[in-house]
């Protein structure tokens, strides 16, 4: 399940995939502090979780890599130079959320996914022929070939998240930064989503997902950074996304689940269920596999 | 100070600076009430719109023989209907539709003035004519913006409602659609009572400027109310009275004093203003 | 049959038609990103914040233009400060500010009514307009479209989605900068074709007409300026007959077009969609 024995390859991503955060502040001007002396390091390939509640500072920290908003302090490091720089060569491709994009916009599926190759076209935008094969192929990583021509409204909630994908693709940014990109899809969609993420870290790219879906968390991420304001924790899923940690980085806000002794064994065995959610109430069952039809029992929320 | 007082008395012996003064108050009262809903609501498009629109109803009135102010109120509406219709049927935003349905009906009243004969002069109904209120313009715009006013002071709870928390609203039982038309309807009357001191041209900035200036100096929503209310008063006599003195036109003079006072209000406003908000820093 | 062609014979019609014709085309080019960003109100209150500086520049001699961008230009930045030191919602500081600036020109013009006519700057006179003028409305209209035609993908993707932009070497910044600059000086164009009021139909209407029509963005483009460029040719044209009120015809055109489309486009119109057109639904139909 937890992909444990997965060793960042340090040859495969070379010197030009990498992310720096280095004490990163940002103060807003009406006096919020979003975010406080951030500091990370990843280098590709690699898949890597944030993790944090809404107003933990996760969309703050994307927005400082951006160059949408200056940090008040320190700095942030792309593949060597500053942001602005790495920005400027296309070195970063970003996957929006869904709720952010215009669906009305009278762009088709091959016009958004061209726009990622407009950073590698001339002064006139006009695309070669190297930038419509880039588009068929990022299209058909994704497969979305039979609906290239579709106006992106028409699309489904998966659909439009490949769509993106693609032009991630074809813009060729080896560091690719992912914004909550689970939310709204279909398992199928997810599934063949983590599977191309694999894709791309085996062939040493860095992606940086956004993501409160913690259940998911341990498949794909291999590294993790939990943030409340301030980066808690840092480092390989395994070591890093643990209980107490969550709890840190949460702050109270989850709910917790605990199924033990009684409810759960009829004999010495100490140990408990636990089931830890940030928002959704998940189903959680205890009980004889083969009696499917038994009622779902009711399980109290420990306080927390 | 004699100057003072004869800024003030001078202009009161006339008989048209009478009606004017009286005129302005009324005037001011509506169209300040409606502001500090509009400001909430997120409505100054709207206002810009219907008051625009409202042109050619009041041709078409004329031609037809009715009351200049039926034309104008059916046009003023026709724009918001018109502009719900179309943004429920396609795919255009909604900001866009109101532009393109106010500007066409406002395109449409100018041609039709063109053609039509009247003894209207056009920059009248553009900019106001305070000066030329007559006896019977008087007394309709006491009707309209008394009525208009009483209205919205009794119903001023719901009204504020809708605007601030329409799902609530909705939820507490209140008739949102109902509640909706009827603000529409009185911002409606409210431009039609205002033309004559302002102009359809200029009856938005009445029917914003006073709303914002109150924001800036308070909380409460009864307090806003009655700031702005005192706001456009006095901006909208003060105005009258200066453009009597300098010969110049009374509606333009209106706005600018009222547009002078949110300036104050910006730089001095006891927590928001701008000196307020350097000294706590 | 030949009545129709009298406009034609005249030089001051020629000069008419095609002038508008050419404002027409730039602020269509221009009502494609507006429409789709909803920014009617920011079209209006261009076309009103000029005025003051049109009647400032007439009375002093100086070319309309400059006094139009420079009235513009204090309008904007009135608008920013204000909306960064208070809480006011956008459209109430828009409605606020230009309402000011255009009751400040109506003041000069009617404290000053032999150097400015008030009803030219309102209502357009492109019939009327001096050689002056139209230099400076060719010149304004050329390089605006010069422009636009060079950077129309990139102010697409800037208005589409931001943050793309920027991963693709984009100053989205200075790109909003340059778009409403040149806003403003199609504004000040479009001031003698159809007047300070009607702008705002100019830089909306034709684009969301084009939108009903096509899909695609480039061709949206092409599209809305040909419906710009057209209808204000044939609206300069039939003002002829009407001896006057040449911007309400150019602008009840473009609206009768823009209705046209509303009903009968063929995917996009209210007909279509009864028909029950595949895709056009609000969720995505496509399996």
């Amino acid at each position: 399940m937890t992909d444990i024995a997965y060793k960042p390859a340090n040859h495969s991503g070379g010197p030009g995939v990498s992310l720096s955060v280095r004490d990163v502040s940002v103060t807003y001007p009406s006096g919020v502090t979003a975010l406080k002396d951030a500091s990370f390091d990843l280098t590709g390939g690699t898949i890597c979780g944030l993790v944090g509640v809404n107003g933990s500072g996760k969309s703050t920290l994307f927005k400082s890599i951006m160059g949408f908003v200056s940090p008040t302090s320190g700095e942030v490091r792309i593949a060597g130079m500053p942001a602005r720089e790495a920005l400027r060569r296309g070195y970063v491709a970003y996957v929006p959320q869904s709720e952010e994009v215009d669906w009305n916009f009278p762009v088709l599926v091959e016009d958004v996914v061209m726009m990622g190759r407009y950073g590698h076209m001339n002064f006139l935008r006009i695309p070669s022929a190297n930038d419509r094969r880039k588009v068929d192929e990022a299209l058909d990583r994704v497969g979305m070939q039979a609906l290239r021509q579709h106006q992106i409204g028409e699309l489904s909630g998966g659909q439009k998240k490949r769509v993106f994908l693609a032009r991630a693709l074809a813009q060729e940014g080896r560091i690719i930064l992912l914004d909550e990109p689970f939310t709204g899809v279909d398992v199928k969609t997810e599934t063949a989503i983590i599977d191309l993420m694999r894709e791309l870290r085996a062939s040493g790219h860095l992606m940086l997902v956004s993501t409160h879906n913690l259940g998911s968390v341990p498949d794909f991420c291999d590294q993790v950074v939990l943030i409340n304001r301030e980066v808690l924790a840092v480092g390989p899923t395994a070591r890093t996304f643990t209980q107490k940690n969550l709890e840190r980085a949460f702050g109270g806000v989850l709910r917790r689940f605990s199924l033990g002794g009684e409810k759960l064994h009829d004999d010495d065995d100490r140990r408990t269920l636990t089931v830890i959610s940030d928002d959704e109430s998940p189903l959680v069952y205890y009980g004889d596999r083969n009696n499917v039809d038994a009622p779902v029992p009711s399980h109290e929320e420990d306080e927390k | 100070m004699s100057e003072l007082w004869d800024f003030f008395v001078v202009p009161l012996s006339y008989g048209f600076m009478q009606r004017a003064l009286a005129a302005a108050i009324l005037i001011g009262a509506v169209c300040s009430v409606l502001s500090c809903y509009l400001v909430l609501k997120g409505w100054s498009l709207m206002g810009d719109a219907v008051s625009h629109a409202v042109l050619p109803g009041i041709v078409i009135a004329f031609v037809l023989g009715l009351p200049l102010v039926v034309g104008a109120f059916a046009a003023g509406l026709a724009c918001a209907v018109f502009t719900g219709y179309i943004k429920e049927n396609s795919r255009v935003k909604e900001d866009t539709v109101m532009g393109i349905v106010f500007s066409g009906m406002f395109g449409l009243g100018l041609v039709l003035f063109t053609k039509v004969e009247t003894e209207q002069h056009l920059s009248h109904i553009l900019f106001g004519n305070i000066l030329g209120i007559t006896p019977a313009d008087l007394i309709q715009v006491a009707i309209i913006a008394g009525g208009t006013l009483l209205i919205v002071l009794a119903r001023r709870r719901d009204l504020l409602l809708y605007c601030f928390d329409p799902q609530h609203a909705r939820a507490i039982g209140l008739p949102i659609s109902v509640i909706h038309y009827a603000l529409l309807t009185l911002l409606a009357l409210t431009i039609v009572a205002s033309m004559k001191a302002v102009g359809i041209i200029l009856v938005v900035a009445m029917l914003v400027a006073p709303g914002a200036t109150a924001y800036l100096l308070s909380d409460r929503f009864e307090r806003m109310l009655a700031i702005a209310a005192g706001t456009s008063i006095g901006s909208s006599v003060v105005g009258t009275l200066v453009s009597f003195h300098i010969d110049g036109a009374t509606g333009p003079c209106i706005v600018l004093m009222q547009a002078f006072v949110f300036v104050l209000a910006f730089l001095f406003a006891p927590r928001r203003g701008v000196f307020a908000m350097r000294r706590s820093t | 049959m030949s009545e129709l062609l009298v406009p034609f014979e005249y030089d001051y019609m020629l000069k008419a038609m095609f002038v508008s014709a050419l404002v027409g085309a730039v602020c269509a080019f221009l009502s494609a990103y507006l429409m789709l960003k909803g920014w009617s109100l920011i079209g209006d209150a261009l076309g009103h914040s000029v005025v003051p500086g049109v009647a400032g520049a007439y009375m002093l001699h100086l070319p309309y233009a400059a006094g139009a961008f420079f009235a513009g230009l204090l309008a904007a930045l009135g608008m920013a400060l204000v909306k960064q030191r208070t809480r006011l919602r956008e459209d109430a500081i828009i409605g606020l500010v230009f309402t000011a600036f255009f009751a400040a020109g109506l003041l000069m013009a009617s404290l000053y009514p032999t150097s400015v006519s008030i009803q030219t700057i309102v209502l357009g006179n492109i019939l009327g307009i001096s050689d002056a003028d139209v230099i400076q409305v060719i010149i304004i209209a050329s390089v605006s479209l010069a422009i636009l035609m060079v950077k129309w993908r990139d102010l697409m993707v800037v208005f589409f989605d931001e943050s793309h932009a920027r991963a693709i070497g984009i100053n989205p910044n200075a790109l909003k900068i340059l778009f409403f600059t040149l806003l403003a000086a199609c504004t000040v164009a479009a001031l003698q074709t159809v007047g300070a009021c009607l702008v705002i139909a100019m830089v909306v209407t034709p684009g969301a007409t084009a939108y009903l029509l096509t899909d695609r963005f480039g061709r949206l483009l092409v599209l809305a300026v040909a419906i710009g460029a057209s209808t204000s040719f044939l609206g300069a044209y039939i003002s002829y007959f009407l001896d006057g009120a040449t911007g309400g015809v150019i602008v009840t055109l473009q609206t009768l077009v823009f209705l046209t489309a509303f009903y009968f486009a063929p995917k996009h119109g209210v007909l279509a969609r009864r028909r029950g057109h595949p895709g056009d639904a609000a969720e995505g139909m496509v399996p």
